[in-house]
């Protein structure tokens, strides 16, 4: 056991898998000789050479389309884009390519890879550099995608996502970069499609994702001592596929949804889970679903500003407070 | 290399490195890529090819020049006018026809349709129907066969249009900085799709003229003349395989048809398609098989042959049955299904 930031947890998960697999190879802009500008695959170029560890030029399409063509051949890429928000001029890959090539060829194609990417705010960096959008991609069918939301996560879901065999969208918040976590030591594998149960209560589950969900923990630590209200926290950790299983047990034990989303409200993860939670167990529930999101705007600059927009603790704690009625 | 052009008649001046048995390769598969291509032009008249289909026809000399030139192990990269370079790896016309008529006998029992035809068996690895996609889907391949140490290929067709996206330019960069053994080939039919391709392109050549930017030899080849583009194509897989890097083929032919089954071509200047058909692909090549003393016999059972392969393959689809509806939730993901939740 030691402790590890969200940060080091990236390079040490590729690491592990690297090893592990001669066929895993890694492209994207910075990553190798300087180590990713966020610093999160520091030292892998060093391990690894410059083989396997590929620096490329500003081109997210050739990143995305070559990352495909060689999983479609046989190598398992992992493929960084900088920022999630510049999904936006690579989105052909992520919405037509991968995930259409094996149902169109009846199955005879395959793309075993993963992307990984800086995703959601906090970094003051405005409106097209903090975007949360994991929603993006869990309408698209023929992809998964997670959001660790620790270090340990970070390690066991990259190898999860290393191993499938299908295209794995992997959103790394940037603000839980510099965060600290216990990681066990040696090998560490996850399974997609699980939700992590990460604080037991029994009054309301609150789903969360990513960096709300420590910010969730932290609501639930207030309303615990100064309410008396003892919330349920599941760590949503993989929306495709999507483990329904855990959080509807959840709700059959607590009898109250909430939803912590930091992406903006429309069309947000949260709707579907509260769709599934209203279809398949509505008489489970005392009240209605209630999701807490950043509001349906562009992400501003200023810190004041971006602070009230995405959800705090302390919004979850009163929204929960007022909606229980206590 | 410039525009190569073969020698008059006189067999002192015939340059025979290609060989009669390559030669009647790629005279065959001009013909059956011809012959299908015009038959599914004629089932799409009796409404039994449904939705929408490119046609080749008129360019069969660019996708049987590479295919007759490509080794087992190499890999096509095509558009969804792909249904010459599918056949000419050696797909079935059957399997083809069987996926324009959408039964479950296609390629991808009428999962892909026209636009997608995939034959991983052959080497085809998909035909992409967003516009340049599947150029830098090409380099990854090719990325592949780098680092494994292989001699392998990748081939990549489209069409004079698509030098105006951006990925095109991203992958033309992209394999030249990584030196990529990936061959881009430009089938120049002059237009994009209604648009003549000189008003919306700022150089003359689509291709051509933009190699330069990325450190690639101008090579501009008559399309419809087989030998060169069989020619050319060994120039540039040589040249691949021997870890030099890329090549842009700028192949200059056009299209008799209209650019997609909806399309009548009324846009072109009166006369346009009578001087090109002049320089029919098929004719051309026919002609030169003359020149270097194939008999006429030898010819016609080839034509004869292929027309009843066609013949053949289209009595095999209209008996085939429709997909049945369990297919459509099968290999959404790597497990064979579409369960997206627990
Ligand atoms: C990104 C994108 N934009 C537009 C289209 C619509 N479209 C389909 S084919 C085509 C023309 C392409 O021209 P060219 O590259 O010359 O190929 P050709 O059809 O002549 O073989 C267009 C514009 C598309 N499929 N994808
Ligand atoms: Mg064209």
């Amino acid at each position: 056991m030691a402790e590890m930031t969200y940060r080091d947890a990236v390079a040490r998960g590729i690491a592990q898998e690297m090893t592990r697999d001669p066929d895993v190879v890694f492209l994207g802009e910075d990553v190798a000789k300087a180590g990713g500008v966020f610093k999160a695959t520091v030292g892998l170029f060093e391990q690894f050479g410059p083989l396997r560890v590929r620096d490329t030029p500003i081109s997210e399409q050739a990143i995305l389309g070559a990352a495909m063509g060689a999983a479609m051949t046989g190598l398992k890429p992992i493929a960084e884009i900088m920022f999630s928000d510049f999904f936006a001029v690579c989105f052909d890959y992520i919405a037509n390519e991968f995930p259409k090539s094996r149902y169109m060829s009846n199955g005879q194609t395959k793309c075993p890879l993963v992307v990984r990417t800086g995703n959601g705010a906090g970094s003051r960096f405005g409106a097209q550099h903090s975007q949360s959008v994991e929603n993006w991609c869990m309408m698209i069918p023929g992809l998964k995608v997670v959001a660790p939301s620790t270090p340990r996560d970070v390690i066991g879901l990259m190898a999860a996502a290393v191993r499938d065999p299908d295209p794995v969208i992997f959103f790394e918040h940037k603000s839980l970069y510099p965060m600290k976590g216990e990681v066990p030591d040696g090998e560490i594998v996850d399974t997609l499609g699980s939700a992590k149960i990460v604080r037991p209560g029994k009054d309301a589950t609150i789903c969360a994702l990513a960096l709300m969900v420590p910010r969730a923990l932290a609501a639930a630590e207030t309303l615990k001592s100064e309410h008396g209200i003892d919330c349920e926290v599941v760590d949503v950790r993989s929306l495709v596929p999507l483990d329904t299983q855990t959080i509807l047990g959840s709700v059959a034990r607590t009898h109250r949804l909430f939803t912590v989303e930091e992406n903006p409200r429309l069309c947000g993860w949260g709707a579907e889970i509260v769709s599934i939670v209203a279809d398949e167990a509505f008489y489970e529930l005392d009240g209605p679903p209630v999701r807490i999101t950043t509001p349906h705007i562009p992400l501003p600059a200023a810190d004041i500003l971006e602070d009230i927009v995405l959800p705090t603790p302390q919004r979850i704690a009163e929204t929960v407070k007022r909606s229980l009625g206590s | 290399m410039a525009l190569q052009n073969e020698r008059p008649s006189g067999s002192a001046g015939l340059n025979d490195d290609i060989g009669e048995k390559k030669r009647l390769e790629l005279y065959r598969t001009q013909v059956v890529i011809r012959e299908a291509e015009q038959r599914a032009f004629d089932l799409f008249l009796q409404n039994l090819v449904k939705g929408t289909s490119h046609l080749s026809l008129g360019q069969e000399a660019v996708a049987a020049g590479f295919a007759c030139a490509m080794q087992k192990g190499d890999l096509s990269f095509c558009t969804y006018r792909g249904h010459a370079h599918t056949l000419a790896r050696g797909v079935s016309v059957e399997k083809v026809l069987g996926e324009l008529m959408q039964r479950d006998n296609g390629l991808m029992r009428g999962k892909g349709g026209s636009m997608h035809l995939t034959s991983e068996e052959h080497g085809v690895m998909g035909s992409y129907a967003i516009i340049g996609a599947h150029l830098p889907i090409a380099c990854g391949a090719a990325w592949r066969a780098q680092y494994k140490g292989d001699k392998d290929v990748s081939v990549c067709f489209f069409g004079d249009g698509t030098t105006n996206i951006g990925a095109f330019h991203e992958a033309l960069n992209f394999a030249a900085v990584w030196k990529l053994p990936v061959v881009f080939v430009c089938e120049n039919n002059l237009y994009m799709e209604y648009t003549p391709i000189g008003d919306v392109t700022a150089v003359k050549s689509p291709a051509g003229d933009r190699a330069a930017a990325y450190g690639l030899e101008k090579i501009v080849i008559d399309g419809n003349d087989a030998d060169v583009v069989y020619r050319a194509a060994r120039a540039a897989f040589e040249k691949a395989r021997a870890g030099n890097g890329p090549s842009l083929i700028e192949c200059l032919t056009y299209r008799h048809s209209g650019h997609s089954r909806a399309d009548p071509a009324k846009y072109r200047p009166e006369g346009e398609l009578e001087k090109w058909k002049l320089r029919d692909p098929i004719k051309i090549y026919k002609d030169r098989l003359k020149q270097f003393g194939v008999r006429p016999k030898a010819i016609d059972d080839i034509d004869a042959s292929v027309r009843q392969e066609v013949d053949d393959a289209t009595e095999a689809c209209k008996r085939a049955p429709m997909p049945p509806l369990d297919i459509l939730t099968t290999d959404v993901y790597a497990d064979g299904g579409w369960a997206w939740r627990n």
